[in-house]
């Protein structure tokens, strides 16, 4: 379109076929076989698939939660993108778990009406934000952690797995490139950032163990080539953390893991008195109007 | 400077105005042309950031992961739009913090618009079809506006503005096509909307000091009725395909104008917005100088870091 015709552009009559519709999202699973591999439980695959898409998910929605907050308009613009990658992230992967497990549940079927037990992501993405150093923290944490397991997941025996993951690999290699640069400038900043940072790692420390905790379905599914265990990404995510950290001017946290209920923890379905509250906020409209199309 | 000199450069950019060439950074320029594109220019900026606000309160809530996913790249494309706009207002000599504290100190106005509550989930259409489309109307003229870097910004944000608007509008499309509460939403949403969008085109022509002068430098191009007008007709049959009433009992087809009649706007009400006195007035701001605030030992922490690296550099 040239902005000189955009009157044009914008009063042209309701022709739905040319307008814009999605966010100019390439549908990365063109061309990518979508049935299920052989000799995989599909109830196994979908948990799995939850387990990551939930993560996403529930991680994006605290980035969102950053929007017109952020110290600068560089970071407001720099979040919502982490947060776009992640959502578009559990957007796939809720909707690969829907087929897997033979219900076509849709994404927002996933998202919007599953009740809080049923959320299998990890602990640390639901934690409130904090503040600017704490976010962070939580940020270089997770994705960290995640950038190593997108990378194994990539060779993944599953097609539809490897192709998400190799997505995310990009889009995740800036997120753990943005939180590492801002640990450094608050860590080696000033002495009060210094602290704040410091702070904030400590804070999310206790919330790290759980990430490299395999559940049974995950090791099951490693065992067959379709999934990461993550108990294997430890020294990989001790390394980058360390390397980060010394050059932040750092200490690694040495605190006690957050305790389980019973040993359940977020990929059981098992979180925080904080998840009830963020679940609410996500489902409101959508459950306000069930009947709705949107 | 000698007066020959002065007059020179005078002539020189009254001659590159009258040729509708641009004006560009280096160029010499009147004081009060300076002044004024700051002005404007700030205004605008301030406008797409607070603007983020009365959308980004649905971001979190959005009832479809698409929506959602829309939604956060709209906000995140005014959180940009704010960027090139402080941009173009440096290229002036402005500083982007000092313009920041005039907006939260109250010195510097925004659109008035954002003032208004976003109260459902059709508001976010609704902004996008009415609210981004009165800005388009008035935001594409500026595309030829004579001063360079502004006229450069103003291209690519009317071009995501559009796409912003049919997005808005094709929410809307979907919400009618949806439950019978769907289409109550969208219809008081469009109540709620419509004089304030038709308010965002300024006062009447006749009640507006400085059009003349911007016109005369080609800041302006159009008046504000005239802009007014276009929005009008361009809108009313967007409306009828929506299957929404607007509320207006005015509003009628003038064969002989060849343009759509529309009823009086209450000026007092957009003079009290205006006043600093609308139903988020105060709350717009306060989020603002918040989040500002809250991130200045950020920003220090930054400014620090990047100082002892040019000095660690400078060592070596």
């Amino acid at each position: 379109m040239s902005f000189d015709n955009a009157y044009e552009a914008v009063s042209e009559a309701n022709d739905e076929a040319r307008w814009a519709f999605g966010t100019g999202f390439e549908d990365p699973l063109a061309g990518v076989d979508t049935t299920l591999p052989t000799g995989v439980d599909g109830e196994d695959l979908a948990a799995y698939c939850l387990m990551l898409g939930d993560d996403a998910l529930i991680a994006s929605h605290r980035l969102q939660e950053w929007c017109t907050h952020a110290p600068e308009l560089e970071d407001e613009v720099a979040l919502a993108n982490i947060g776009l990658d992640l959502l578009g992230q559990a957007r796939l992967l809720l909707t690969r778990a829907g087929k897997a497990e033979g219900s076509e549940r849709s994404e927002d079927a996933l998202a919007f009406f599953r009740d809080e037990h049923e959320f299998r992501n990890v602990r640390l993405t639901e934690i409130p934000n904090g503040d600017f150093a704490f976010s962070i923290a939580r940020l270089l944490v997770f994705a960290t952690w995640r950038l190593a397991l997108l990378q194994r997941l990539a060779d993944s025996k599953d097609p539809v797995l490897a192709a998400i993951a190799a997505k995310g690999v990009k889009e995740v290699t800036y997120h753990r490139d943005y939180a590492a640069q801002w640990t450094v400038r608050l860590g080696d900043g000033t002495d009060y950032s210094r602290k704040r940072m410091q702070t904030g790692l400590d804070a999310v420390w206790p919330l790290v163990d759980e990430l490299f905790a395999p559940h049974p379905i995950e090791r099951q599914l490693a065992d067959a080539g379709i999934a990461v265990d993550p108990a294997g990404l430890r020294a990989e995510f001790d390394d980058v953390l360390a390397q980060v950290c010394t050059a932040a001017t750092l200490t690694i946290p040495d605190a006690p893991p957050r305790a389980g209920v019973s040993g359940r923890t977020g990929r059981d379905g098992v979180h925080t008195e904080d998840m009830g509250f963020l679940i609410a906020e996500l489902q409101s409209v959508a459950r306000a109007h069930p009947e709705a199309t949107w | 400077m000698t007066t020959t000199e002065l007059s020179d450069l005078e002539r020189h950019f009254e001659r590159t105005i009258e040729h509708d060439l641009r004006v560009e950074p280096r160029d010499w320029v009147p004081d009060e042309y300076r002044a004024t594109l700051i002005r404007q220019i700030a205004q605008h900026a301030h406008s797409e950031i607070i603007g983020m606000q009365p959308e980004g309160n649905w971001i979190t809530r959005a009832p479809s992961l698409r929506r959602k996913a829309i939604l956060l790249a709209k906000v995140q494309d005014e959180a940009g739009h704010g960027l090139y706009l402080y941009s173009a207002a440096e290229t002036l000599g402005a500083d982007r913090g000092e313009l920041t504290q005039r907006l939260i100190s109250g010195k510097q106005k925004y659109s008035s618009i954002f003032n208004y509550p976003t109260l459902t989930f059709a508001d976010v259409g609704v902004i996008g079809w009415l609210v981004d489309g009165a800005a388009i109307c008035n935001q594409v003229p500026l595309c030829r506006c004579s001063y360079g870097p502004y006229a450069r910004a103003m291209i690519r944000i009317c071009k995501e503005e559009s796409f912003h608007q049919r997005q808005g509008y094709e929410l809307l499309m979907t919400m009618m096509r949806g439950t019978k509460a769907q289409r109550q939403m969208v219809q008081d949403a469009t109540d709620r909307w419509w004089w304030p969008s038709l308010m965002m085109f300024g006062p009447p022509d006749g009640d507006s000091p400085n059009t003349a002068q911007s016109m005369a430098w080609k800041v302006k191009r159009h008046t504000n009725d005239e802009l007014r007008q276009r929005f009008v007709d361009m809108t009313v049959p967007q409306a009828e395909a929506l299957g929404v009433t607007l509320p207006d009992a005015d509003l009628a087809w003038n064969q002989e104008r060849a343009s759509y009649d529309f009823g009086e706007i209450d000026w007092s009400e957009f003079k009290q917005v205006l006043r600093g006195n609308g139903p988020c007035s105060a709350q717009r701001v306060a989020h603002r100088k918040r989040a500002h605030d809250e991130g200045a030992w950020v920003r220090e922490a930054a400014a620090a870091h990047a100082r002892k690296h040019r000095e660690a550099v400078a060592v070596a």
